[in-house]
């Protein structure tokens, strides 16, 4: 087999931020019908080397080949006529708009009379199919879910029929299968010739669809490899340019303790239940114990913690901190019991981002104490050097805007706002999806030690393997429902919660 | 050099020394002051004292569209506030006692707290968006005004009152100090408390300070009764001017010039970070302006369109973008787009 024609070249390509060098001499080679993973740590560089290769950003010095052309990208315009497409993240589109109206947004079909919508609902449904999808172009955006919606976005993408598609991250919020139907639509791509460009930061997946890799660590390119002369203790070395030994604690799983006899819970929930999204769910957290939640997307994890904090209304329950009954129907009121929650949306719920790092910090310190009773400049600054040494935060400038951070050290500022406010509960919503390996392992010691120290911990995690190794108890999820609960003992396994998971609690 | 062009005030300041040497060429004697009976008179003393009404409505503006709000109401406020006060002397039948103008100010100034607290309150309780909630009021304010003045102009004759506006200490006109009390008030609830930072907070993402357990409610509350009743005391001022209380003209368009004053010394209409020192600069910016046109004998009808060209030109230079172009440098910065974007079409 000869190795597949080069469909877009990037060559020693640089670019430079004020103060920050994002990219230093990078290459990277995009082939035909080849899913090619680039790999890295938070602020490694891969979003800059993706922003440039679809015009986001102008390169300082190298070179961009394309269909064996030089190019100079002066915009996302250039690269889409260059054949290059990209889905981000974020989905990209309206939901306001039909699914055909999305797919086929500045391709509509055009006739005498302007638009021609039913021609232009047609070219959609063709577009679609080629994607295998079976959705009603006519039908609003909204109505379907985010798995969908990112196909959709696909769909869209491959409208202009490009020879190079990126995907920045697709996975991070589909379920396994959400995720083999992304797949599915990937090597029916890859198979008609397409260069994809896959970004995730679960090796799994990684491994399961990739036929090669690029690493790239601290904005310089560690080198280009086939998965099979790459396992993943190597990979993920090479990443963060330790040896692995380093990390193995990572893998270690907590010990399961009993639980001490006659001690009380510090929260405790029974019936809390909100129309649509919590089913009337009884919850006991003890001081000195993670509980897991785990469950699909969909399966109500979120909404149960966010009724629990009161950041939705709940309609029914009653919640009892340290054995006295309180109510907790707002946010506010959580935050004066001592319970804190971190949201699973760092960017729209968590971060403010035209903050400083150590504002960000003592924000929660400082709502708590009402706007009357500043703290000092210096206990602000005492208090941000101590969570950026103790978290180990970059960079370890307090004034750095916290927008401008990589999303662990995001999340390391929001669980050092929490943890300055001395919670005895913290919940925990998916405290490390989208974080590079490093940061996540340090979150799960922290969690750990948290627990350790007496807090009484919460925590979800769509990455069962995560929730299992932490928790000293599992609630599962399902339908927004708990169907059961179980100690975390030594000999469970992701087999037996995914079992769970499937069939419910009906032992 | 650079640096010093990249500092966020540098262009409103460049603008207004523009306007005062500009002021300066077409009349020399706009930069004299003379000492009368040791009180001091010229252009620049009139522009001082005539750019306390829009002051005192620009800081309250300035925090109030720091929580991503805007205060349409403070030019029916105004004229509210005069009219409370000046029924209130004109009634008494004794207008030169200071107990009588003081209950007066006293009392224009009280129910202009109450009005910002009313639209606070339809704002962080009901949540009414605050262009429609204030604009309640902005419409509703002149038909409770014309009631409380019976469709009439009133007038008074009083010492004590005119002294507000046309009084002079320390050789310098008491609008000047009104002023320098409102800012520095402000600045110290913003910068010495916490209120400050919890308003950015707020202003920047509503959702997280919610989760972080902040009370935006009460501050959202706050800020626009301090916007009331910083409108309240610009009415008593402008009153004093006339010595009456003009239901329809008093603070009319103010709310206009304030928001300009604001966009103009580099706080986002997005919300978020404020800056009241630029608005400071703002408001004395619109303020000589104001000034320069009349100077340059240009017909009144026509000033709406020199300040407009003013404003957008001194949010063009503030623009990231615009500045990238004019100094060749290519490298987006992130913000770049958000703030160009609000600022011009603030302006227009």
């Amino acid at each position: 087999m000869s190795a597949p024609e080069v469909v877009v070249e990037v060559r020693d390509v640089s670019i430079e931020f004020p103060g920050v060098k994002a990219l230093q001499h990078v290459g990277l080679s995009l082939r035909s019908g080849e899913v090619h993973s680039l790999m890295g740590e938070n602020g490694a560089g891969k979003s800059t080397l993706i922003k440039a290769l679809t015009g986001v950003y102008p390169v300082d010095s190298g070179t961009i080949i394309a269909h064996g052309v030089e190019r100079d990208f002066s915009g996302t315009a250039d690269a889409q006529a260059a054949g290059i497409s990209t889905v981000y993240q974020e989905v990209n589109l309206c939901t306001n708009l039909t699914v055909g109206e999305n797919v086929m947004l500045g391709h509509e079909v055009r006739g005498f009379w302007g638009i021609n919508w039913s021609a232009t609902h047609d070219a959609a449904s063709i577009h679609l199919a080629r994607l295998n999808l079976d959705v009603d172009p006519r039908s609003p955006l909204s109505a379907h879910s985010l798995a969908v919606q990112q196909l959709i976005a696909i769909s869209r993408a491959m409208v202009i029929n490009s020879s190079v598609l990126i995907l920045d991250e697709p996975t991070s919020s589909l379920d396994r299968s959400e995720v083999e139907k992304l797949f599915d639509v990937m090597r029916s791509l890859r198979s008609d010739g397409v260069a994809i460009l896959f970004v995730s930061h679960f090796l799994d997946q990684v491994y399961e669809i990739s036929d090669r890799l690029t690493v790239l660590r601290n904005g310089e390119l560690v080198g280009e490899y086939l998965p099979s002369e790459l396992d993943r203790v190597s990979l993920v070395s090479k990443m963060l340019g330790r040896e692995f030994s380093e990390l193995e604690s990572l893998g270690e799983r907590v010990a399961h303790t009993e639980r001490p006899e006659g001690v009380d819970p510090v929260l405790n929930v029974s019936g809390l239940a909100r129309k649509g999204s919590v089913e009337p769910a009884d919850l006991d957290l003890y001081p000195g114990e993670v509980v897991g939640l785990a469950g699909l997307l969909g399966s109500g994890r979120t909404e149960l913690a966010r009724a629990l904090y009161g950041a939705d209304r709940a309609d029914a329950g009653r919640s009892f901190v340290n054995g006295r009954e309180v109510r907790l129907t707002n946010p506010r009121d959580s935050v004066d019991q001592r319970i804190a929650f971190s949201s699973e949306d760092r960017r729209a719920e968590g971060i403010v981002g035209d903050l400083t790092i150590r504002e960000n910090i003592a924000l929660g310190v400082q709502a708590k104490r009402g706007w009357a009773r500043p703290m000092t400049r210096q206990s602000q600054d005492e208090l941000a050097q101590k969570y950026i040494a103790a978290l180990n935060i970059r960079p370890a400038n307090p004034e750095a805007l916290i927008r401008n951070l990589s999303g662990g050290n995001q999340q390391k500022v929001l669980l050092a706002r929490w943890l300055a406010t001395a919670p005895q509960v913290l919940i925990l919503d998916e405290p490390t999806r989208g974080i590079d390996v490093g940061a996540k392992a340090e979150i799960q010691k922290l969690v750990t030690q948290l627990a350790t120290d007496g807090m009484a911990v919460l925590f979800i995690s769509s990455e069962l393997d995560e929730v299992v190794r932490l928790s000293q108890r599992i609630c599962v999820l399902r339908d927004h429902r708990i169907v059961a609960e179980i100690e975390n003992k030594e000999g469970i396994t992701v087999d037996d919660v995914v079992a769970l998971i499937a069939q419910g609690g009906d032992e | 050099m650079r640096t010093l062009t990249r500092h966020r005030l540098f262009w409103p300041i460049a603008a207004l020394v523009a306007l005062v040497v500009i002021n300066t060429l077409s009349r020399p004697s706009f930069l004299s002051v003379t000492v009368n009976d040791g009180e001091l008179y010229g252009s620049l003393i009139d522009i001082l004292r005539n750019s306390a009404p829009l002051m005192l409505v620009g800081i309250g503006m300035t925090l109030v569209i720091a929580t991503r709000g805007i205060d349409l109401s403070v030019g029916a406020i105004i004229a509210i506030s005069g009219a409370v006060a000046l029924s209130y002397i004109a009634n008494s039948g004794s207008p030169e006692s200071l107990v009588t103008v003081a209950t007066g100010i006293g009392l224009g100034i009280g129910v202009s707290l109450v009005l910002g607290l009313w639209n606070g309150f339809l704002v962080s309780v009901i949540g009414i968006q605050p262009i429609i909630a204030t604009l309640v009021l902005m419409l509703a304010g002149r038909g409770i005004a014309m009631l409380i003045t019976q469709g009439q102009i009133t007038t008074i004759t009083s010492g004590p009152y005119d002294f507000i506006a046309s009084g002079y200490v320390f050789g310098l006109p008491v609008p000047f100090y009104i002023s320098v009390v409102a800012v520095v008030a402000a600045a110290l609830l913003v910068r010495r408390t916490a209120f400050g930072v919890l308003l950015e907070a707020v202003g920047i993402n509503p959702a997280a300070s919610r989760l972080a357990g902040i009370k935006s409610r009460g501050i959202i509350w706050i800020v626009y009764g301090f916007s009331g009743l910083l409108a309240g005391a610009a009415g008593i001022i402008y009153s004093s001017n006339i010595s009456a209380a003009d239901a329809n003209n008093a603070g009319l368009n103010v709310e206009v010039d304030a928001i300009l004053a604001v966009v103009i010394g580099g706080t986002s209409l997005a919300g978020g970070k404020f800056m009241l020192s630029g608005t400071v600069i703002g408001v004395l910016i619109i303020q000589t302006l104001t000034a320069t046109v009349t100077f340059l004998g240009v017909p009144p009808a026509v000033t709406p369109l020199f300040k407009a060209i003013v404003v957008i030109v001194v949010c063009l230079l503030q623009s990231p973008k615009v500045r990238q172009l004019l100094t060749k440098r290519r490298k987006p910065t992130p913000r770049a787009e958000r703030t160009e974007t609000v600022k011009v079409s603030a302006a227009a």
